[in-house]
């Protein structure tokens, strides 16, 4: 087992210090993001350039009157909103962040990560239900099967780096990548894994859980005030974390590319800093990924989001995993 | 430390509620459920002893006892999911077309 | 601290079992059992079984209990009125069963007791991934295949049974 050190409570408290700011900015990058996409100026009045903006939001969210149903289920629809944030929040114990710069290094890290990001469904689905409302229950319902449907691809593209390294530490993984990213090794793993990881955080073109036209709200109608915060601050953490996923299992974590053929040996403070700029900046890179397509791709129909990922993404992913593990096995050894 | 019986005997009182409950609910889902509970007051004996014993025969029977237990609550629920259908309603006794 | 963990998991664990059972609503029910899940995957933990506690976390509460409760809100089932309203046979015989059976598990872990004090050294090793994999792929590989095989039988016939049919009059395609 793991020891716990001193270290790795700096690291669990500065990384969660970091993900919920960062929930914060990608709230704000979203707003200017898309006013940026559709040729307008976006939030700028609250602070300068509207850096300030998201507590402002928060402060609205805060005073805004907490609407609770009275025929739904009372406490599981206070327990739901809190769900999401949580998985997202335990995710951040397992990925590195620079060599050494990890909360721990379980010996079953990446099942972790996927145990963890299966919990998240219970948030949308409880919400859903306790509601009592129809549009909540069919938003629920269908960003469960959503979640459900994703996790298998996206399962399958993590396997298809995992037989690489012959570990499920996630920090072995990490190291793996100095000299080749597993984007350029397992380029159809990265896309699948990007695909599946839009639709785990529900995001579009895979929104369908909030689809104005058919389902109002989707599982969220019924919320209000700082329990529909929750369930903003989780979809913007969720972002974050599946940047972090993306980077860390396919675009080299905290190594710069091929940097084991060029990068000199540098002293251990700045490597740290090297390593953790780099793994943030590509971070930074995939949240703007997130806000690009969102304003930039329509949705999808609900049985076209089935059908790709029954039938278009599963099937491709297990080829993909079957011929890796058939090059590997015949070919590299 | 803590003996193996404390593990033993929570997964006695475990398996008792699961049997309990199968007697006492006639809500065909929740039964499935305490027969669910009553899978996994096994699997902790059987882990309870592989972890006593250090070996890990114990561990991969729970492995396959997850598996038995996945594709049994998938077809235990297309089976509940029939019933309704048929009776609209999953209570168990009003299934009794077959009954003498 | 071991100790106190464990009580605190057991009361947690047998806590929510009873809930389960005596749950009139059953999202209530399915709920209590994916605490009671999580929480006998910690008590996997405390055992250094590492990876079937994720393991159990990722396939019970993560897979099966998602698969009860979409079952359970598709069917919308109300609340059941009488679950205690009156006495019957079967409520007392079924609590005396159950007594009985306790009693008799309990007796018979008497005769053993003390005799394993403590959890084995070699869980160090014996727990991981790595240990398992190598005992699985190697001594039970058959067996692993025939799970594959039941697991896909089961999806297929779960399909089978539960697939919608319209009228039998032509109108399916």
């Amino acid at each position: 087992m793991a020891e716990v050190t001193l270290s790795s409570f700096i690291v669990l408290g500065v990384a969660l210090f970091m993900l919920l700011n960062s929930a914060a900015i990608a709230v704000y990058a979203e707003r200017r993001v898309a006013a940026f996409i559709q040729n307008r100026m976006g939030p700028n009045r609250v602070g300068p350039a509207g850096l300030l903006q998201p507590i402002a939001d928060v402060l609205k969210l805060l005073l805004k009157e907490d609407v609770t149903p009275t025929e739904g289920n009372k406490f599981i629809h206070a327990v739901a909103p809190m769900i999401p944030v949580i998985t997202a929040l335990m995710t951040v114990a397992v990925i590195p962040f620079g060599e050494g710069l990890y909360a721990t290094n379980i010996n079953a890290s990446v099942l972790y990560l996927l145990a963890v990001a299966s919990l998240g469904v219970y948030g949308v689905t409880l919400a859903g239900w306790a509601s009592n409302s129809k549009y909540s229950l069919l938003g629920g319902l269908r960003a469960a099967a959503q979640m459900i449907s994703y996790e298998l691809p996206l399962g399958m593209a993590v396997a298809s780096v995992v037989i690489f390294v012959g570990s499920l530490r996630v920090v072995d993984i990490a190291a793996y990548q100095e000299t080749w990213w597993f984007f350029f090794l397992n380029p159809l793993g990265a896309i699948i894994f990007i695909i599946a990881a839009f639709a785990e955080s529900n995001r579009t073109p895979f929104d369908l859980v909030e689809a104005e036209q058919e389902l109002v709200g989707g599982f969220h109608t019924e919320y209000s005030s700082m329990k529909f915060g929750m369930f903003f601050l989780a979809e913007y953490m969720h972002v974050v974390i599946n940047s972090m996923l993306m980077t860390t299992f396919f675009f080299g974590a905290y190594h710069l590319p091929f940097a084991g053929y060029w990068l000199p040996e540098l002293s251990p403070l700045v490597k740290g800093i090297l390593d953790v700029s780099v793994f943030t900046i590509k971070t930074g890179f995939f949240m703007f990924l997130f806000i690009w397509v969102r304003w930039t791709i329509p949705r999808f129909k609900y049985n076209q989001v089935m059908k790709l990922g029954w039938s278009r993404l599963l099937p491709l992913s297990i080829a993909n995993f079957i011929v890796i593990a058939a090059i590997l096995f015949f070919i590299v050894n | 430390m803590i003996e193996i019986d404390w593990y033993l005997a929570l997964s006695a009182v475990l398996f008792t509620i699961g049997l309990v409950g199968v007697l006492i609910r006639r809500n065909a889902i929740v039964i499935f459920m305490c027969v669910e509970l009553m899978l996994n007051a096994v699997n902790l004996t059987l882990i309870s002893f592989s972890s006593y014993h250090g070996d890990v025969t114990g561990q991969i029977l729970v492995f396959f006892s997850l598996a038995v237990a996945a594709a049994e609550a998938v077809i235990g629920l297309a089976i509940i999911l029939a019933i309704f259908r048929n009776n609209l309603s999953v209570d168990i006794t009003k299934v009794n077309l077959l009954r003498w | 601290m071991d100790t106190f963990i464990f009580i605190f998991l057991a009361v947690l664990t047998i806590g929510s079992g009873l809930g389960m059972v005596l749950n009139r609503n059953t999202v209530n029910s399915a709920l209590f059992l994916v605490l009671n899940m999580v929480s006998i995957a910690g008590i996997y933990l405390l055992l250094q079984a590492q990876f079937l506690a994720l393991i159990q976390i990722l396939v019970y509460a993560g897979a099966i209990m998602v698969l009860f409760l979409f079952v359970i809100m598709l069917l919308n089932l109300d609340d059941e009125r009488s679950l205690f309203s009156k006495v019957r046979a079967k409520y007392i015989s079924a609590f005396f069963l159950g007594v009985v059976t306790l009693s008799l598990i309990l007796y018979s872990l008497e005769g053993v007791a003390d005799l394993l004090p403590e959890i084995s050294p070699e869980m160090e090793t014996a727990g991981t991934v790595e240990a398992l994999g190598d005992v699985l792929y190697t001594d039970y590989l058959f067996a692993f295949e025939m799970t594959a095989i039941l697991l896909t039988a089961a999806v297929v016939g779960a399909l089978m049974i539960a697939q919608y049919k319209k009228s039998n009059n032509g109108a399916s395609e």
